[in-house]
């Protein structure tokens, strides 16, 4: 009889614990948990006690080269064994890179389902109930899986993590990939960053983020001056990602990145519901445009209908004088 | 001579604006807006997109749509014929037009059976109306390819797919053998736009309309039970910062964030 949560946790490309492994891992617990959290890549065994203490009752550590970086091929046989293994009733990935690509594998191994990109999970007696934004984010859906396990994938941020414990035990254990090289088809020849300067925009208090209303890629300069003034980062909409303005990693938006920052400033953004789902648990939404039918405004706290090229500045200057003194 | 299939969803125009956007919720449906056609997903038009640029470098190259959805549905064929594409096939059966991603996969995946030899499949990263994106890469699983998601960039040869990833930091090259499975993103690029010649054109080529029994298969049975659709309320208040001039308004806004604590 299926039971308990499985997750699988996720390493950063410069070793640290992904943070959503720690909101997956609470979301387990949650759900009624008990959770065993897959800690698989490269020099991940030193993390493992961090998922003890933000929750995890077991942690299964995979150690192995042929793991990184992520190709499905090399965690297909492996997630598939362990998860026969464990025989969990639900099954929790991150939202990220690789959840996309291995949950609906994944699920496809076990003739069962993922909802992905879920926003909110709850039980329903021994049903995992998952609720996910859809439509380019203007509706929810909620789903029940029929089959075992019950997958989902959630989104950054939709869960606090549990406060950390060191006190927390859990149980340890290494295990091998078993995967070889000959079951590999894909090859990665090539692996480069874009923009890896500032502060990430998924970890930014501020986040400033400009759209097709700034006339130009030029304006991103004004943005980036108040990014650095306020410590904050610049995003950008997909549309203007698109049209080559401003580099592809800072779209925020349903296919972009998902940040939740203390504040957010959309400039010349008009809030098209793919860009709201990037956004949608920033409770301080600041919005200038020059259309005051703007989608953009039903969801901001503070409005300005205007020229961005006449109000910003002063603005900008405004916000220099008050934060040095 | 190479043979990319391409899959086409047709969907509720995403433009649909904000205020005409309602939902059944008893019946758990997207109300159609009178006078808004359905459209191809977007995603998987810049899928035929990829496919039209492997095919400008090798001129033999035949690029099969296929579709899963009722009669409307051949409109999305259509446009992707007008756009360069050689075939479609319309796989329109009420036993499936309904189905949820998994019996959907199911389904295309022995639609392409059918349509063996391929080199490549190529699929949206996501329909842009549920947003799941889990039919390409079911597919794979279910045909046993390898898969490489969310790509920018696709190029063929020698029997190579090579695909320049979108990762959350920057890019990847990966390099899969053919047949494989590739699902596109925006990055990709602008899908170009079919001209008038081009449309009447596409009415000539051939269309195939294919039930589930002549893809010789059992009704595949849904994986997921959708319990509730509804739209959410996100309106908040807002207060608007008002001034006799630019200069004052930013400034107000600013002194108006700082009272808040917000900066």
């Amino acid at each position: 009889m299926a039971s308990g949560v499985l997750v699988f946790g996720e390493a950063t490309d410069d070793g640290g614990l992904n943070p959503v492994t720690k909101e997956l891992i609470a979301a387990g617990s949650n759900l009624g948990g008990p959770v065993t959290c897959v800690l698989a890549g490269t020099g991940v065994e030193g993390l493992a006690q961090e998922c003890v203490a933000a929750g995890a009752g077991k942690v299964i550590v995979v150690d192995d080269p042929i793991l990184t970086p992520y190709q499905g091929d090399a965690y297909i046989p492996m997630a598939e064994r362990i998860t026969k293994e464990v025989d969990p009733s639900v099954l929790l990935m991150g939202q990220t890179m690789m959840g996309r690509d291995l949950a609906p594998r994944l699920a496809q191994r076990f003739s069962t389902a993922v909802a992905m990109d879920c926003m909110a999970l709850s039980m329903d007696g021994d049903q995992l109930i998952a609720e996910r934004p859809c439509y380019g984010g203007s509706a929810r859906a909620r789903y029940k899986i029929n089959g075992t396990p019950q997958m989902a994938t959630l989104r950054a941020k939709a869960v606090e993590p549990l406060a950390p414990d060191s006190s927390r035990q859990g149980e340890i254990v290494r295990q091998d990939a078993g995967v070889t090289a000959d079951q590999v088809r894909t090859k990665i020849t090539d692996r480069r960053k874009e923009k890896a300067e500032g502060v990430r925009l998924e970890d930014a208090t501020v986040v400033i983020s400009g759209g097709r209303g700034l006339g130009g890629p030029e304006g991103f300069k004004e943005l980036e001056d108040l990014a650095e003034i306020m410590g904050g980062a610049v995003g950008a909409s997909r549309a203007v990602c698109d049209l080559g303005w401003y580099p592809v990693p800072t779209q925020v938006g349903l296919t972009g990145k998902v940040v939740t920052p203390d504040l957010y400033i959309a400039v010349g953004i008009s809030g098209a519901s793919q860009h709201m789902a990037g956004i949608s648990s920033v409770k301080n939404i600041v919005a200038i445009n020059k259309d005051a039918d703007a989608n953009i405004f039903k969801a901001s706290r503070f409005g300005v209908v205007g020229d961005w090229k006449e109000i910003f500045p002063a603005f900008k200057e405004k916000v220099r004088e008050l934060k040095s003194a | 001579m190479p043979h990319i299939i391409c899959l086409a969803k047709q969907v509720p125009d995403p433009e649909t604006p904000a205020a005409q956007f309602k939902v059944d919720e008893a019946a758990k449906k997207v109300i159609p807006v009178p006078g808004i056609q359905p459209v191809p997903s977007q995603f998987d038009t810049i899928g035929v997109e990829a496919a039209l640029r492997i095919k400008d470098d090798v001129a033999d190259t035949i690029i099969t749509i296929v579709s899963l959805g009722p009669d409307s549905n051949r409109d999305t064929i259509k446009h992707s014929l007008a756009m360069g594409a050689d075939e479609g096939v319309h796989i329109n059966d009420p036993a499936v037009n309904d189905s949820d991603h998994w019996a959907t996969a199911e389904t295309l995946a022995a639609a392409i059976k059918k349509l063996e030899p391929y080199d490549l499949i190529i699929a949206g990263r996501q329909a842009v109306d549920w947003d799941m994106g889990v039919v390409g890469t079911t597919i794979a699983e279910i045909l046993d390819l390898p898969s490489v998601t969310i790509a920018k960039d696709v190029k063929m040869a020698d029997g190579t797919v090579t695909v320049e990833r979108v990762l959350l930091d920057g890019f990847e090259t990966v390099e899969a053998p053919t047949p494989c499975v590739v699902t596109v993103s925006n990055e990709l690029g602008e899908p170009r736009y079919p001209q008038l010649r081009q449309i009447m054109q596409a009415a000539k080529k051939e269309v195939k309309t294919w039930t589930i029994a002549d893809l010789g298969i059992d009704t595949p049975q849904n994986r997921t039970t959708l319990e509730a659709l509804f739209v959410p309320d996100t309106s908040i208040e807002t207060e608007f910062i008002e001034g006799e001039s630019a200069q004052e308004i930013g400034e107000k806004l600013a002194v108006r964030l700082n009272e808040e604590k917000l900066i």
